[in-house]
């Protein structure tokens, strides 16, 4: 679709849309296409398409242990990637930065590993309401592993954390507080530092989803004083199959391993090995080369743009679609204000279910998500069997807000 | 888009014909759609040749799977318990006459699904795809 929306200043959305082919391409004879659906995955720039191909093209070998030139330039692009991507999220080190399969990986990573090894029948485990399906059951598993306690910080009626109950729940003596730094249904941005301190001063840890924030926010994980982050690439301009565990390094040095095999060893005899140094002691096999490659290009021209700028933008977009959205008769929209919250907007209609909205707005080219979004237990919460959502990232202009709403009154019209 | 929101489907959707619950039945059924909580539930009751003489579906969820329950239970008024255990996915497609992506297909034959677990008899755990191939 033409861009004619120039009255976001964050920056240079032409600039931006010349970088994302997939915006231009039709999605019907005709129908150009509007990307809402970015909290499920984001689109990719040519810049890390380009990362991407001229790894193949050129460098292409396993890394770590060749001696020749091409397994050199495989192995310095890798390790290159994951000096941006600590640069990026604030980290003390690069060995603190562990690539995963995505954030479900990383978080599977820190129940199996810290919390086989840390935790006991009886012990607490904080979450909230708000949690994605990844953030809860691989803490569900440990649970009857180890016959955990679960509680969860309620949600309130306007989509935030009750921290009087977290207060509350926190005389408990709890271990970990694990929680998403940003619901990716409610769009709530929690506060994360206060969530932190709070589990700080009794002794207990945390694990930060940042799935959603670290795309969408500026996320410093030594400001945050976190002890684990989660994220998974796909989200933030990069490709699928990559994502990264943050951990503060004297917790990853005491924890086991996770996965056995190759790389994540210094030794090995028949009967014994011995686990290598960080990172590489968590990630065992051949990871996904050319994605990292790829993930160190997103946060380069994320980096470029400016955390800041990106939410500033988005900012923008969500609270003149708020605005629009509840200026149509019977939406609903879930969730915070605009302050408090990231480019997400999940609603409902009284008169059409939320796969029907999507499959209507589909004619007209525009993609938003429909069900529940991996967070059934807050879609039970709200008595909603599913929603339709519409989220935001940096190519979003104001003037797609506008298809989108005109495409809700067609879904009025026809089920009227 | 058209097609898929033809006529009859939101005139079913928004004026059902076969909607409630029967009490007595021969046998109840129901069953979700984990991917978007579509809900069916179907009541049937048959009379001693097993030929249904009357059913109902109740539940919630979209326009497809709503629509298509309420076209199946139509159908299967006046039919044996073997042809209904016999119905399958083109049969079904046939009644609601629009082709579907693989995701609202889900939706669309959750109340078969429902249907011949019943009238199978299965246990809640025993429900599979495999009804619907
Ligand atoms: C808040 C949140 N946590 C976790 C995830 C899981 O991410 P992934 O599927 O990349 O593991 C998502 C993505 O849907 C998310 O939005």
């Amino acid at each position: 679709m033409a861009i004619t929306d120039y009255s976001i200043a964050a920056f240079d959305i032409q600039k931006i849309w010349a970088d994302f082919p997939i915006l231009s391409r039709e999605v019907h004879p005709g129908v150009p296409l509007i990307y809402l659906d970015s909290t499920a995955t984001s689109q990719k720039p040519l810049q890390v398409i380009a990362a991407m191909d001229e790894f193949y093209r050129r460098s292409n070998a396993n890394i770590h242990r060749g001696i020749h030139a091409l397994a050199e330039e495989s192995t310095a692009a890798y390790e290159s990637a994951r000096e941006r991507i600590a640069a990026f999220i604030g980290a003390a080190t690069p060995r603190e930065v562990i690539f995963t399969r995505n954030t479900t990986e990383s978080i599977n990573l820190v129940t199996q590993s810290w919390g086989r090894a840390n935790l006991n029948p009886g012990d607490v485990v904080i979450l909230t309401e708000m949690e994605h399906h990844s953030n809860l059951v691989p803490w569900q598993m440990l649970a009857q592993e180890r016959s955990l306690r679960l509680e969860f910080i309620p949600v309130t009626g306007d989509g935030l954390l009750d921290l009087d109950e977290y207060a509350r729940l926190l005389t408990l003596d709890p271990k970990m507080v694990a929680f998403t730094h940003m619901s990716n249904v409610l769009g709530t941005i929690n506060p994360a530092t206060e969530i932190i301190r709070m589990a700080h001063e009794i002794g207990a840890l945390t694990l930060v989803d940042g799935a959603q924030s670290v795309p969408h926010l500026p996320v410093d994980v030594q400001a945050l004083d976190a002890d684990f982050v989660a994220f998974s690439a796909h989200k933030m301009l990069g490709p699928s199959g990559i994502g990264i565990l943050y951990g503060r390094k004297a917790l990853l040095e005491a924890m086991p391993p996770f996965l056995g095999g190759g790389d994540m060893i210094k030794r090995v005899e028949l009967r014994s090995f011995q686990s290598n140094a960080l990172p590489y002691k968590f990630e065992a096999g051949t990871p996904a080369i050319a994605e990292a490659i790829g993930f160190g290009s997103a946060v380069d021209y994320l980096a470029d743009l400016g955390m800041e700028a990106v939410e500033q933008h988005e900012r923008q977009i969500i609270t003149y679609a708020l605005e629009r959205l509840e200026e149509i008769p019977g939406v609903k929209v879930f969730g915070p204000a605009a302050e408090h919250r990231g480019g997400v907007a999940s609603f409902t209609l009284p008169e059409a279910h939320a796969h029907d909205i999507s499959q209507i707005l589909d004619a007209d080219g525009i993609a938003v998500r429909a069900g529940h979004h991996c967070a059934m237990p807050l879609h039970t919460k709200f008595g909603i069997p599913a929603t339709a959502r519409a989220s935001f990232y940096i190519y979003n202009t104001l003037e797609e807000v506008d298809r989108l709403v005109d495409g809700i009154y067609k879904v009025k019209q026809l089920f009227a | 888009m058209d097609d898929l929101y033809r006529e009859l489907i939101i005139d079913r959707y928004k004026n059902p014909q076969f909607r409630g619950e029967l009490d007595p039945h021969n046998f109840t059924f129901e069953d979700d759609n984990p991917y978007c909580g579509d809900h069916i539930r179907v009541d049937v009751r048959v009379d001693d040749n097993d030929v249904v003489i009357e059913a109902a579906y109740s539940g919630e969820g979209c326009s497809i799977s709503q629509a298509s329950a309420d076209l199946l239970i139509e159908f299967i008024h006046g039919k044996t318990l073997d042809e209904v255990k016999a119905l399958t996915k083109d049969d079904l497609l046939e009644l609601l006459g629009i082709d579907l992506g693989p995701v609202r297909l889900k939706c669309a034959l959750l109340s078969l699904k429902v249907l011949k677990a019943g009238a199978y008899g299965l246990g809640k755990d025993e429900v599979s795809d495999d009804l619907v191939e």
